[in-house]
């Protein structure tokens, strides 16, 4: 029987050269459902992120995917396992155009011919700026089309596991909106979404479950609409009101 | 890349300083014939220096030991060259070509499985580690230049060009050493294969995102390493390969060749900007005919012209002309 939890960190610790970052962390992120990391700035959200990745190594406890414990594993292993990872600063290879983005991440093809096109058609439909800039080098897009292509990338094939960091960082209201609206369509495609946010109107339109870390914990894991309805838990936790 | 995207600039350097220095030499005759053996000179070092760079892009690996693989397949065309002297002495240039063509390609082999060993023990303990590197890759390029001697003995060996590539051919009162056609020649394919690879394969696609990102590259699920180790390879290769070419451009080899190219090939990757092989190529061709240009005008500053080239670069673009790197 398959466990509820597609993603689960118990008791992780991170070290970075002689700074200890995490200090325990324990996250369960349910099958199906986007999960919010929340916290202040220097919680641990993105260490956690790396770590689960194995782009920074746990120094102690474990982390299992789908039940295999994939705590030792290197990066390329992890993203074998159809876990896609969008990170802070998006990722992209400026150098190469849209279109060579996303034959890179599509593990399959060896050329654009090879992509899947009804795939390829829903992400243009979520994302129009990618079909619009195809051959055009990614690092003159703006910010947000970047972010756009950096999504679309990681979901050009099926992916289990979305892990994003961040997506609304530096983008205009518009554009996080588009993005929110992106996020919801993604959902509803049964993808699991792991998300770290710090705009919290994007937290409380998307979030399913949530967890907020301080210092290197998680700190409190709930339901998300819970969250948004206990203004007291959210002043204790965030220092603010949803 | 659209055409208005292609930064145009750097391209223009090299016809640039050729027109510069064309009223400085005078002679037409005399500028064509420096200019063609400054672009065959380019072209060597280009197909030297193209490894090491994608090398450096990629892995952040400073390689001061790829002088040895330059070295090793000069040797290695002695060898094989000199056992096809039959081949070699004909006056029938594609009897040479015979010749030369499999010297080149047990160049590449050996230089290539070097290669794979020097990466094996060599480079891959001091991954990360710049101080690291820069000794013991210099310290492994020491070994090899006394394994070659312990094979071929101390001595400079002649490496004579097959006799169907000597002499000139005149372009009006221009002479045009022959060699220097097929330098230029070799170069292009070189480039041509190289630019086809990292533009039209996914593997080519994976060496330039790895040189802009690698732990990117490892995020949607790839080997960067064993990527990486191909890149070695074919980089210690393309040095073997150059390393015939310079010898046959020489004449003679020595042990210690590939120390003496070394500072020259480095000076191309910073020019071109660390991990950019259109720009090894651009910082290639302008080293090339700078060292024949300031040879030709102002013997003595020759070997100073091509440090000034690259801090005159530099002060313009201090990444190099076509930086890909942050690094």
């Amino acid at each position: 029987m398959s466990t509820p939890h597609l993603l689960e960190l118990k008791g992780v610790h991170t070290h970075i050269g002689a700074y200890h970052i995490l200090h325990g962390v324990d996250l369960a992120v349910p099958r199906g459902e986007l999960t919010m990391l929340l916290g202040r700035n220097g919680a641990g959200k993105t260490t956690t992120l790396r770590t689960i990745m194995g782009l920074w190594q746990a120094s102690q406890g474990s982390i299992h995917f789908g039940g295999q414990d994939i705590t030792r594993m290197h990066t390329p292993q992890i993203a074998g396992l159809n876990i896609a990872y969008v990170p802070e600063n998006m990722g992209i290879f400026a150098d190469l155009t849209v279109k060579e983005n996303m034959l890179l991440a599509a593990r399959k093809a060896s050329h654009a011919g090879q992509m899947d096109q009804a795939r390829l058609e829903w992400i243009f439909k979520l994302f129009p700026a990618v079909e619009k800039f195809w051959n055009h080098p990614a690092g003159k897009l703006s910010g947000g089309q970047k972010q756009m292509l950096a999504v679309s990338r990681a979901i050009v094939e099926p992916r289990e596991l979305l892990i994003v960091d961040e997506p609304s960082k530096g983008l205009a209201p518009a554009i996080i909106n588009n993005m929110i609206d992106a996020f919801d369509q993604l959902k509803k495609s049964g993808v699991t979404i792991l998300l770290v946010e710090q705009n919290i109107h994007f937290a409380k339109r998307l979030g399913d479950a949530v967890a907020v870390m301080d210092n290197g914990r998680v700190v409190h894991s709930g339901r998300m609409a819970d969250l948004a309805a206990d203004e007291a838990l959210q002043q204790s936790l965030l220092g603010l009101a949803l | 890349m659209n055409r208005r995207d292609l930064d145009w600039k750097p391209l223009a350097l090299v016809p640039l300083l050729a027109l510069i220095v064309l009223p400085l030499i005078g002679s037409p005759s005399t500028w064509l014939t420096l200019t063609v053996a400054g672009l065959a000179m380019g072209m060597i070092i280009f197909i030297i220096a193209s490894g090491l760079t994608l090398v450096f892009g990629l892995m952040d690996v400073l390689n001061f030991g790829h002088g040895v693989f330059i070295a090793l397949g000069a040797f290695v065309a002695t060898s094989v060259l000199g056992a096809m002297g039959d081949w070699t002495g004909s006056a029938e240039l594609w009897r040479n070509l015979v010749a030369v063509l499999p010297a080149m390609l047990v160049a590449m082999a050996v230089a290539g499985a070097l290669g794979l060993a020097f990466e094996r023990f060599i480079v891959r303990p001091v991954y990360g580690q710049h101080l690291k590197q820069i000794l013991i890759t210099m310290g492994g390029m020491i070994i090899g230049e006394e394994l070659i001697k312990v094979i071929w003995g101390p001595a400079q060996i002649p490496l004579p060009l097959p006799e169907g590539m000597r002499g000139s051919l005149l372009v009006g009162d221009a002479a045009i050493e022959k060699y220097r056609l097929v330098a230029v020649a070799v170069g292009l394919v070189v480039f041509g294969v190289l630019a086809w690879t990292l533009s039209r394969t996914k593997v080519g696609l994976l060496i330039r995102a790895g040189v802009q990102d690698r732990e990117m590259v490892e995020s949607l699920g790839y080997r960067i390493r064993r990527l990486f180790v191909g890149v070695f390879v074919a980089g210690s290769a393309l040095a073997g390969l150059g390393g015939v070419m310079w010898g046959l451009y020489q004449q003679n080899v020595v042990p210690q060749m590939g120390a003496q190219v070394n500072v020259l090939i480095f000076i191309v990757i910073i020019i071109g900007g660390l991990g950019s092989t259109g720009g090894a190529l651009i910082g290639a061709l302008l080293v090339g005919l700078m060292a024949n240009y300031t040879g030709f005008l102002v013997p003595k500053v020759a070997l100073f012209s091509n440090i000034a080239l690259m801090v005159a670069v530099l002060l313009w673009r201090p990444q190099g002309v076509y930086p890909v790197t942050n690094r």
